[in-house]
């Protein structure tokens, strides 16, 4: 089966005063239809900037420095003909911020279908009345009179869902959706995304920082570490059996996931700069399993069934 | 809303007592006895006792000043030495030169300074950004002065398009009445419009680089659509009240601007009242402007109320 997103060698170069660096820095990955993805990482390892390259919405500074992204068998990766918002859409972190603030959210969502779609007010506003009450948000035809600043947080986030899920997308990108929100409506947020995911055909790339939000709703986790992947496998197996140093030090710090009352740990060390990365393995400066090599030469891929792996105790292994 | 309205009026009024009692003292300010100044030295010994008792200067002070605030309530300015005419009734014969000057003059300021930071900011570091930073320091810059005279000497006398100074003749047509305005209007428009062009530049490029406009990009909408709808809208809220602060400054700058063109607005009827010793006309003319001054800032206020809808929902229905 063809997947439907495709991200081939992705690098992404940044321009900044301080000299350039690549991040992400040669990822691969799919995501099949139906399938939800989950993209774990710590802050900085460049998830949202991977999320941004697929949309076609990288900044200024940045561009695609090498790599291609397939999407829907069509090469998306120069951001023209982009086919976001349409069959693809984004959540985004803030939901305050992601909003316009001098724009009544019902305009902000019709927009979309009177754009993209071509429908007229009157059946833009329908459909958008029926997509917020869906998401969970009382007295639509009410709400869409308001402006973002008198929304809660939670109803901002359920807003930003429903202008995403407008155009019933093939693929949603969701950037740490609930990072920004308290936590009980963290929680009503993440209830609606597992409906969403059982309720509707879209495949979604979840994304956060945190390894337990991300295990409740994905079917495959993909673990990224300062730009480039150590690891993708299905969640279960996962957890079973962490293949390489860095995911294991990961499930380790996750509080009462593998064994009640374990104690809380933390990999040691920091993330390294990306001006300078480490050579060979960028996490060996942190692993405690490295081996001579590391140092010196970056793993290759090792498929190991289901699953793959990047890291120089598996070289062997795979083949 | 009204509400909004009536709680804006009711602040403005300390600042109009403000004004009303700076411009009392200034009048006490003058050395030596203001009914003998104000009469000049020829006046006689009876007029000037008529005069301090019609003044109520011979009464204390706070109490000439409850007699001054009633009269100023009343809109009665006091009566011009020289013209021997009341000061609010030559003020507002002259108004209608200086408002229409100052509106020309925001008319240019805004269509040429909105256009300009927009394309400077969506050029952001490219040459057309540099040209519309430094031309906006320079139009900040220029002393209305000297680019009245260069303006003078270009189009008047060496093109000979445009008339030099004066105002037009209405029987003559429209054409030489509005003639008579175009260079003083540019003259005291070209400050305003560095200020608005660069005050505009920096409001987009805020908004350019906000979370919503990535948002509407993730959209997928056109992107005119884009710059128009979400990017400018936002970012002209904040230039709206610049442009209003902008009125202040241009009737302030109208006084040089009408002394240089020989336009018989307020400001060259105050030139002229400063240089034959009317106080009378000054005083009443300095506390007109700050009034006037003060409620066209409160008209800005109100209409930003409008357009803002956070204030416009917090006030709904009231
Ligand atoms: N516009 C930019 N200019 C320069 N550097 C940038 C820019 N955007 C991102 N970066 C850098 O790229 C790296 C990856 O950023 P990214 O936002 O993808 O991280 P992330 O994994 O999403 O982290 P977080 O969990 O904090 O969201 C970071 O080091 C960041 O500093
Ligand atoms: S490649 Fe080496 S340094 Fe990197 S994770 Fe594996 S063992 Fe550790
Ligand atoms: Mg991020």
């Amino acid at each position: 089966m063809n997947p439907l997103l495709l991200v081939e060698d992705l690098a992404v170069e940044f321009k900044t005063r301080l000299g350039k660096f690549y991040v992400p820095d040669g990822v691969t990955f799919s995501v099949f239809e139906g399938e939800c993805v989950g993209l774990v990482g710590e802050s900085g390892s460049g998830k949202s900037v991977t999320a941004l390259a697929i949309m076609g919405l990288l900044p200024k500074n940045a561009r695609v420095a090498r790599g291609r992204i397939l999407f829907d068998g069509v090469d998306i990766t120069s951001g023209n003909d982009h086919p976001r918002g349409k069959k693809m859409s984004m959540v985004f972190q803030n939901p305050l911020n992601s909003l316009n603030p001098n724009m009544k959210i019902g305009q902000q969502l019709c927009e979309v279908l009177e754009e993209n779609f071509k429908m007229s007010k009157e059946e833009a506003r329908k459909r958008v009345i029926e997509t917020m009450t869906k998401l969970g948000i009382p007295e639509a035809e009410k709400m869409l009179e308001r402006y973002p600043f008198e929304y809660s947080g939670g109803m901002r986030q359920r807003a930003m869902i429903a202008m995403a899920m407008l155009c019933e997308p093939k693929l949603l990108i969701a950037d740490e959706p609930t990072t920004a929100l308290d936590v009980t409506i963290q929680a009503q947020i993440m209830r609606l995304f597992k409906q969403l995911k059982s309720s509707s055909r879209t495949s979604i790339l979840f994304i956060s920082h945190d390894l337990s939000v991300v295990s409740q709703i994905a079917d495959r986790i993909i673990v990224m570490y300062a730009g480039k992947i150590c690891e993708i496998s299905p969640v279960k197996q996962l957890f079973e059996d962490p293949l390489h140093p860095y995911t294991q030090g990961l499930i380790a710090s996750v509080p009462d996931l593998k064994k009640k009352g374990s104690k809380l740990r933390s990999i040691e060390g920091n993330v390294p700069s990306l001006l300078d990365p480490p050579t060979g393995c960028r996490f060996h400066p942190r692993c405690n399993k490295k081996l001579e090599i590391c140092t010196q030469h970056e793993p290759d891929e090792v498929q190991m069934k289901d699953r793959i792996v990047k890291c120089w105790l598996y070289e062997k292994a795979g083949i | 809303m009204g509400k909004y309205v009536a709680k804006r009026i009711i602040q403005v009024i300390p600042t109009l007592f403000f004004v009303i009692l700076t411009a009392f003292l200034l009048m006490k300010l003058i050395p030596g006895d203001p009914a003998m100044i104000l009469l000049g030295p020829q006046a006689r010994a009876e007029d000037i006792a008529r005069f301090r008792q019609q003044l109520g200067l011979d009464r204390p002070l706070p109490v000439q000043f409850l007699i001054y605030l009633k009269r100023v309530l009343t809109g009665d300015l006091g009566t011009s030495l020289v013209y021997r005419q009341s000061v609010l009734s030559l003020i507002l014969e002259r108004l209608p030169v200086t408002v229409t000057l100052s509106l020309c003059a925001l008319v240019i300021a805004v269509s040429i300074g909105i256009p300009a930071g927009v394309m400077a900011a969506m050029k952001h570091n490219s040459f057309i950004d540099l040209l519309v930073t430094i031309l906006a320091l320079m139009g900040l810059s220029i002393p209305i002065f000297w680019f009245g005279m260069m303006l003078i000497i270009v189009f008047s006398l060496e093109l000979g398009w445009l008339p030099a100074v004066g105002l037009g003749d209405p029987t003559k047509g429209l054409w030489d009445v509005v003639s008579h305005f175009i260079l003083p209007s540019l003259a005291l428009g070209i400050l305003s419009t560095g200020t608005i062009a660069r005050f505009t530049r920096s409001s987009m490029l805020e908004v350019l680089n906000q979370d919503y406009i990535r948002t509407a990009y993730a959209k997928g909408i056109r992107r005119s659509l884009i710059l128009y709808r979400h990017a400018l809208r936002n970012a002209l809220v904040p230039v709206i009240t610049v442009i209003g602060l902008q009125l202040g400054n241009l009737l302030a700058g109208a006084v040089l601007t009408e002394t240089v063109f020989a336009l018989p607005g307020l400001g060259k009827l105050m030139v002229d009242g400063i240089f034959r010793r009317d106080y009378m006309l000054v005083q009443g003319e300095v506390l007109f402007t700050a009034i006037l001054y003060i409620f066209v800032n409160l008209a800005v206020d109100i209409a930003y109320a409008f357009i803002n809808p956070k204030i416009r929902q917090t006030y709904r229905g009231v």
